[in-house]
């Protein structure tokens, strides 16, 4: 497999750390070299987070540059578009449609951006678009939008379901194994 | 072998239980504080946190006095503070083997400020190791022992935000135990008097130079350096991350020198290494360190600066590096990437919904006052909307900086100005400036942010707490009657939610003629024990949309259009947390409980 890497993006609390260390786990126990970049400390409060899951024979880097993301899986419409330059060309991008005003759009310095989505489809990459807030509502948990999207992403990387599971069951507090495994059958299943 | 996929910090854990550590004292600070929070979690090991780094530092000098192999973390920063103990205790040496973790954070993802803290292992002359992934990280840590332990020397290990947060895969074995090394009283080795000292300075002058050779001999045996030879035209030297950056942008069109003991630096690989290339590049993150070390050896590299135009800038002092960057240096590059042709608006981070420390700067936004500000979540309240910070410099400075700014603007000054200071960092050395007020007769009013929790770093415990490192129940220190014995009288504690007794009670602490401490008390809204009220809902018929529920500055609030085409406030019951300090700015009443009530 020629090198595989996935920039995970959101905002920060959304939960983008698990959805990441799901990825790393689930290639490693596919046999494969991982690296998975990750952020702690001030940007956590709120503001703009990008994880960087990196798989492949050998991998050196842990991070993803401008130009080098196969697939990007975004918690958020406006964290899509700034984090979109990290987009291959040819790239996958899937975002909940989500929008989270920031706080220069909440104080009415900034204005946020209208149809971002399509915006981003408009450039040639592949846009695969869901609620995912109310797919995990659905599974019964809110905090369950990582989960969904992973479910989305595990799809469109084309990874193995039953593998995937495993690795959430391994990975998350046993009371909510129930809600995230229906969680990622819904994002599976979209 | 086990193979897990580690963080750097946790596989730099693994690697003190692997080479037998006793005892580790850390202060928490991003990117390094994982490092004790998975240490904490081997029943081998006792670990804590100390107040601060200072502390952390000592008690690891004096556990290696004791004989047992110590350890001690801390971020870029937090090393100055231990500056002190580093410097000598590179003189005294170990007895148990000593390390040191000290986390840089190039591109200040969560700092004040992006020195290099390779400059401190080159001051105090002690060894310095750096690893470029997890495997190292723990392979590292184990060999730092036997060098300190060889070399009579502490041990400083180098990690970086990248290799401290990365998570690759590690191959983990069992432990070794270590028997306590005997202690024996040595007094020409121990006490630094100034007949000591210079005997001891001697020493360290040809420790350096006999690590320095370790480093082109047995580093290169135990792959702590190594060379790696694809191409005689490009050879590149580089330690840590920018070592991976590299590799992954030159691949094998490049010849590496790759440094895992970044001080002392080798003299001999560098020389035969720069023979072997026709141009030579070295990469660093930050200052130009290996490359000034090459210049002293008369080898020509492109570094900061280019060979025979000095002036044209190559690598940046500035920021965090990737493969990009040094593709386009090196090789000319670069890769094709699209954006929209939007303006996209900045995400900073802020204060979460339901933190207590909205409502302290909300009470006090009204009162014009000079604040003097500190290290920690309530940094961020210096951003509008609340904009309620004049300075920020260092943990602690914003006690004694206040007093500077009251003793050169006088009484008036005093009476308009206060320092906002969290729990921990009060602790970590805001008590030693409020001292200072009360000694020298200030009559400054400091607030404490007490939120019971180390916040920032992702909520450690502290000495003010009562809880230890484990959860374990301890005695926690009393604030209150802490301040008495120090000296200052008016001793005032508030809930930071009551947005009009906080403003009551510090508007008279700033007209008493005498030092004040307040004491803003309620839990951080993160933690697991707090409970919190049910969202908030905006009474849309009450509501005219006059935006100034906004200047509180919570991400749970916006305006948002509604079905008739008018904007009024909008509350996302998934963020908020019910706190109620925004009922405060609407004079309308139309921020409401889910039962109807105003809160």
């Amino acid at each position: 497999m020629k090198n595989i890497n996935i920039l995970i993006v959101g905002v920060g609390g959304q939960g983008t750390l698990l959805a990441s260390k799901l990825m790393g786990k689930i290639y490693i126990d596919a046999g494969y070299d991982v690296k998975v970049s990750e952020v702690h400390g001030m940007s956590q409060r709120g503001g703009s987070v990008v994880t960087y899951v990196r798989a492949g024979e050998k991998v050196f880097s842990p991070v993803i540059d401008r130009g080098e993301a196969d697939v990007m899986i975004s918690f958020e419409a406006l964290e899509s578009a700034r984090w979109l330059p990290y987009l291959k060309k040819d790239g996958v991008i899937i975002s909940n449609t989500a929008q989270i005003d920031p706080m220069p759009v909440i104080m009415g310095n900034a204005q946020y951006p209208e149809n971002i989505l399509e915006k981003i489809a408009a450039t040639g990459v592949s846009v695969i678009s869901a609620d995912a807030l109310s797919l995990a509502e659905q599974a019964g948990s809110a905090k369950a939008v990582n989960i969904v999207l992973l479910g989305i992403a595990a799809k469109a990387l084309e990874l193995d379901k039953e593998e995937c599971i495993s690795a959430i069951r391994a990975t998350v507090p046993q009371k909510t194994i129930e809600v995230n495994e229906k969680a990622f059958e819904l994002g599976y299943n979209l | 072998m086990e193979k897990k996929l580690l963080l750097g910090n946790e596989a730099v854990a693994q690697g003190l239980y692997e080479a037998g550590v006793k005892v580790i004292s850390s202060y928490p600070g991003t990117p390094s504080t994982e490092i004790t929070e998975a240490a904490s979690k081997y029943d081998e090991m006792y670990s804590e946190w100390a107040p601060n780094e200072k502390v952390a530092f000592e008690v690891a000098i004096g556990a290696s006095f004791g004989g047992a192999r110590s350890f001690c973390a801390m971020k870029h920063v937090g090393l100055n503070v231990a500056a002190d103990p580093l410097y000598t205790a590179s003189y005294i040496g170990v007895n148990g083997g000593m390390v040191c973790a000290v986390a840089d954070d190039p591109g200040m993802h969560s700092s004040q400020n992006e020195q290099d803290s390779r400059h401190h292992a080159i001051a105090a002359k002690v060894p310095m190791l750096e690893p470029s992934d997890s495997q190292e990280a723990l392979d590292f840590t184990k060999i730092a022992y036997d060098l300190s332990e060889r070399f009579d020397a502490p041990v400083l290990l180098r990690l970086s935000t990248r290799i401290s947060h990365s998570r690759s895969l590690v191959a983990v074995s069992e432990r070794q135990e270590k028997e306590l090394k005997p202690y024996k009283r040595d007094v020409m080795k121990n006490v630094m008097m100034p007949a000591m000292a210079r005997k001891a300075h001697a020493k360290v002058e040809d420790r350096n130079e006999d690590l320095s050779l370790w480093g082109d001999t047995e580093a290169f045996a135990l792959g702590v350096n190594k060379e790696e030879l694809f191409s005689d035209e490009i050879g590149v030297i580089a330690a840590g991350s920018t070592y991976v950056y590299a590799r992954e942008a030159l691949g094998e069109k490049a010849s590496y020198l790759k440094l895992g003991m970044v001080n002392p630096l080798p003299k001999k690989a560098i020389v035969d290494f720069s023979k072997k290339v026709k141009t030579l590049y070295v990469i660093e993150e930050l200052d130009d360190i290996i490359e000034t070390h090459c210049i002293k050896l008369g080898v020509k590299v492109i570094g900061r600066r280019g060979i025979d135009d000095l002036k044209r800038e190559v690598f940046s002092p500035l920021g965090e590096y990737n493969q990009s960057i040094i593709e386009k240096a090196v090789l000319g590059t670069e890769k094709e990437c699209i954006s929209l042709d939007c303006e996209i608006p900045a995400r900073p981070p802020v204060l979460c919904p339901g933190c207590p420390h909205r409502g302290l700067y909300y009470a006090l936004k009204g009162l014009d006052l000079y604040v003097s500000g500190d290290i920690g979540c309530y940094t961020l309240g210096a951003q509008a909307p609340l904009a309620m910070m004049d300075t920020c410099v260092c943990m602690g400075a914003s006690v004694s900086a206040l007093h500077g700014y009251n003793t050169a603007r006088g009484k008036e000054a005093a009476k308009k100005s206060i320092a906002v200071i969290g729990d921990s960092t009060f602790i970590h050395s805001g008590i030693t400036g409020l001292i200072d007020i009360v000694y020298n007769k200030g009559i400054s009013t400091v607030i404490v942010l007490d939120n019971s929790i180390t916040g920032m770093t992702g909520h450690q415990n502290n000495p003010l707490n009562g809880k230890t490192i484990k959860g374990d129940p301890t005695s926690a220190v009393d604030l209150e009657a802490l301040a008495k014995a120090i000296g200052i009288n008016r001793v005032r504690v508030v809930d930071p939610f009551d947005i009009a007794a906080t403003k009551a009670a510090v508007s008279e602490e700033l007209a008493a003629e005498e030092p004040s401490l307040v004491i803003s008390r309620r839990s951080c809204a993160l933690l697991k024990s707090v409970k919190h009220p049910k969202a908030l809902v905006v009474d849309s018929e009450k509501c005219v949309g006059c935006k100034m529920c906004l200047k509180v500055g919570c991400p749970a609030i916006s305006q948002k259009k509604q079905e008739n085409g008018k904007t009024k406030a909008f509350i996302d019951p998934n963020q908020c947390l019910g706190c109620g300090v925004c009922t405060d700015t609407c004079k309308l009443g139309a921020i409401k409980t889910q039962e109807g009530g105003n809160n």
